[in-house]
């Protein structure tokens, strides 16, 4: 378990480009599907019309699309930055923390630099101290990781509770509206802190520009750069990188670091860009999905976009489903959870072999 | 602070603790025989949620417990299939089943959120309630509290006791070795796994019918990697996670008293305790740093301290166990 890689480890060779494995993915896609509309059925709805609102939710008005947007942002860094640690074997399940820390790193500089320089110098700085914040968190697990020997799951889930525990602390305590402290967060922020937006909608053009460059950049380290390929060989086989000299130590912490300064961006730009102040829920479980969107993709950066799309979607789609159809939004969660199940144990199957 | 008092606190910890107790040492079960289940988050929450509808639907307790037993060996059985048959990541499908169960508790919930239903009924020992101190403490609860105290000896007796529970140990640490002495590896595994699913899912039923009786949504949130946290803190010994859900239980329960006090902080920065708990004992039982430290100290004394601070994961933990 302290390993920094177990047999079983992530980074798996692609193996769905043959097509028994392409039949069996499909198959279980088809499976997990019809396993999501029974239970749809179960609840007296019928899966047609939830499709029918789902689909209207998300893209209904220009508002819910420029939602869909606001959403993908942070999740295709979420995910982005998870494919870094997932190649190297790594599963960081301290990424909400990482997020956390991040806004609250931006929080503080937009608290502590507003009126004192000019109001886009503080938000850009505000970003990369969301960097710094999450990097930190990250490299905390890393640091248990590598010289403690910690497996980065329970570190990072630990820390996850840690960082939840201190926003609130911030929210209720130094931090709390003038008067009221309550879960709606801290005082917003004066709106020549906020992201520029496009018109008056939730989604942001900077955000979202700087999650497509990160994820760009991330498709090109991995397919054509030196350190993807070290950080890939760490991650499939750490006894045999070690052989060949690969300095597992410090292409471990780059992962991490890596990772946590994409999700602490994603953080930072929650703030500035979405809540426009400090909200307990500030990572929006987008750290946890952002762990989906990796799994199901089998951590090829080539197709994060369209599945964090999708799930950008299926997320702001469900929003409308307890007015309209009277059924609880977390059947998009649902919907995620059975595919990427369906995805991990169809990718065993095609590796199976059964046992004489 | 009178001596009431400490017992109302004391008695409210208990209670707190007791779903985290059935949890903790299933999952105690389930790592020592090698499988890490980390669906417990969504377990204990969709056990919660069925636990309650199958006592509503049939009036009886029993069957809410049965339901969130079978549910949680259900859970446990994808993770046991995924893991040891397909030997794909234990954690990757304990993750997601960790989310997807939570959000199916919301999802297939919806229709009984906030319904009175039935609950354990309370149940005082007789003769012992009376001992002072001891007996308000102790034996004025209920059946489900009192199966917790026996679970959690049951458990110990069995592990480090008995033939059987030596063999789970070993299959554990040594699986190879284990085999090829004779013991069925994968079979072992997969019971282990989903008696210790059935008893997150018993913990979930805990909640629902009896600690925070009635279902709501999140009714659990946190309470599953909690249990998680407290197996390592606990050594994965059934005994000391014991002690660790106690001990998570007065915090709680302290934490409320000093809540009604102090208004300012809420009680959910208490709960990070466990985590920060986690992370130091992780810190000093992984790496041999403990035994450096410690070497100033006469042999004798050493071993004694080491042999009670440390505590080391199952040998194969999280492996998959390939039969050659």
């Amino acid at each position: 378990m302290a390993e920094n890689a177990p047999p079983n480890s992530p980074a798996l060779s692609p193996t769905w480009q043959h097509p028994r494995n392409t039949w069996l993915q499909v198959g279980a896609l088809v499976i997990s599907l019809a396993i999501v509309a029974l239970l749809i059925s179960f609840t007296g709805a019928s899966p047609v019309s939830v499709v029918a609102n789902l689909w209207d939710g998300a893209f209904g008005t220009t508002d819910q699309a420029a939602r869909v947007i606001a959403t993908l942002a942070p999740l295709l860094l979420c995910s982005s930055g998870l494919i870094y640690t997932f190649m190297a074997g790594l599963y960081n399940l301290g990424v909400e923390g990482q997020i956390i820390i991040g806004a609250i790193a931006a929080t503080a500089i937009l608290r502590g630099l507003q009126g004192v320089l000019p109001a886009t110098l503080v938000v850009a700085l505000s970003i990369v101290a969301g960097m710094l914040g999450g990097m930190l968190w990250s490299l905390l697990a890393g640091v248990l990781n590598v010289y403690g020997k910690i497996s980065e799951i329970f570190s990072g889930l630990g820390l996850n509770f840690v960082a939840q525990g201190l926003i609130i602390y911030l929210i209720f305590g130094p931090w709390k509206r003038p008067g009221i402290a309550s879960m709606s967060g801290t005082e917003p922020f004066h709106q020549s802190l906020w992201l520029v937006r496009f018109g008056n909608t939730d989604a942001s053009p900077v955000a979202l520009g700087i999650a497509v460059v990160l994820l760009i950049a991330t498709i090109v380290v991995m397919r054509n750069t030196h350190f993807g390929l070290r950080l890939k060989a760490v991650g499939q086989n750490p006894r045999a990188a070690f052989l060949m000299g690969i300095p597992a130590t410090q292409l471990l912490l780059s992962a991490f670091a890596l990772c946590g300064g994409f999700a602490g961006i994603a953080g930072a730009l929650q703030v500035s860009g979405l809540f426009h102040r400090l909200v307990p829920a500030i990572s929006s479980n987008l750290g946890f999905l952002g762990l989906l969107v990796a799994m199901l993709v089998n951590f090829s950066a080539l197709w994060v976009l369209p599945v964090a799309f999708f799930f950008s979607a299926l997320n702001v789609g469900s929003l409308q489903l307890p007015m309209v159809l009277k059924l609880e939004s977390s059947l998009s969660g649902v919907i995620q959870g059975m595919l990427v199940l369906a995805a991990l144990l169809s990718r065993g199957l095609s590796q199976w072999k059964p046992s004489r | 602070m009178d001596f009431s008092q400490i017992i109302v606190i004391l008695a409210t910890a208990i209670a707190t603790a007791t779903p985290l107790v059935f949890a903790s040492v299933g999952e105690t079960i389930t790592e020592r025989a090698g499988v890490i289940n980390l669906s417990t988050e969504g377990t204990i929450m969709l056990a919660a949620m069925v636990g309650f509808a199958a006592a509503l639907a049939t009036g009886s307790v029993i069957a809410g417990l049965a339901a969130a037993a079978v549910l949680g060996a259900l859970v446990a059985l994808i993770v046991a299939f995924g893991a040891i048959t397909l030997k794909q990541s234990q954690i990757a499908i304990g993750f997601v089943l960790a989310l997807l169960c939570t959000d199916l508790s919301s999802f297939l919930g919806n229709p009984i959120v906030l319904i009175p239903g039935p609950t354990v009924p309370s149940l005082k020992v007789p003769l012992l309630q009376n001992i002072p101190l001891l007996g308000p403490l102790l034996f004025q609860s209920d059946l489900l509290v009192y199966a917790s105290y026996v679970l959690i000896v049951l458990v110990w007796v069995f592990l480090y006791h008995t033939r059987p529970g030596l063999v789970l140990r070993s299959i554990g640490e040594q699986p190879a070795a284990a085999f090829a002495r004779g013991s069925h590896v994968v079979r072992q595994r997969y019971f282990y796994t989903l008696l210790g699913g059935a008893l997150v899912g018993v913990g979930g039923a805990a909640f629902s019918l009896d600690f925070k009786a009635g279902w709501t949504y999140h009714l659990t949130a946190g309470y599953g990697w909690i249990a998680l946290a407290i197996v390592i803190f606990g050594g994965w010994n059934p005994l000391r996670a014991a002690l660790g859900c106690y001990l998570f239980g007065i915090l709680q329960s302290l934490a409320n008293v000093a809540q009604s006090n102090i208004q300012s902080v809420p009680t959910q920065v208490f709960s990070v305790a466990p985590f920060v708990l986690m992370i130091l004992v992780l810190v000093l039982t992984s790496g041999d740093w403990l035994e450096r430290a410690l070497a100033f100290i006469p042999p004798t004394a050493r071993r004694s301290i080491l042999r009670t601070i440390r505590t080391r994961a199952p040998a194969a933990l999280g492996k998959a166990f390939e039969q050659d």
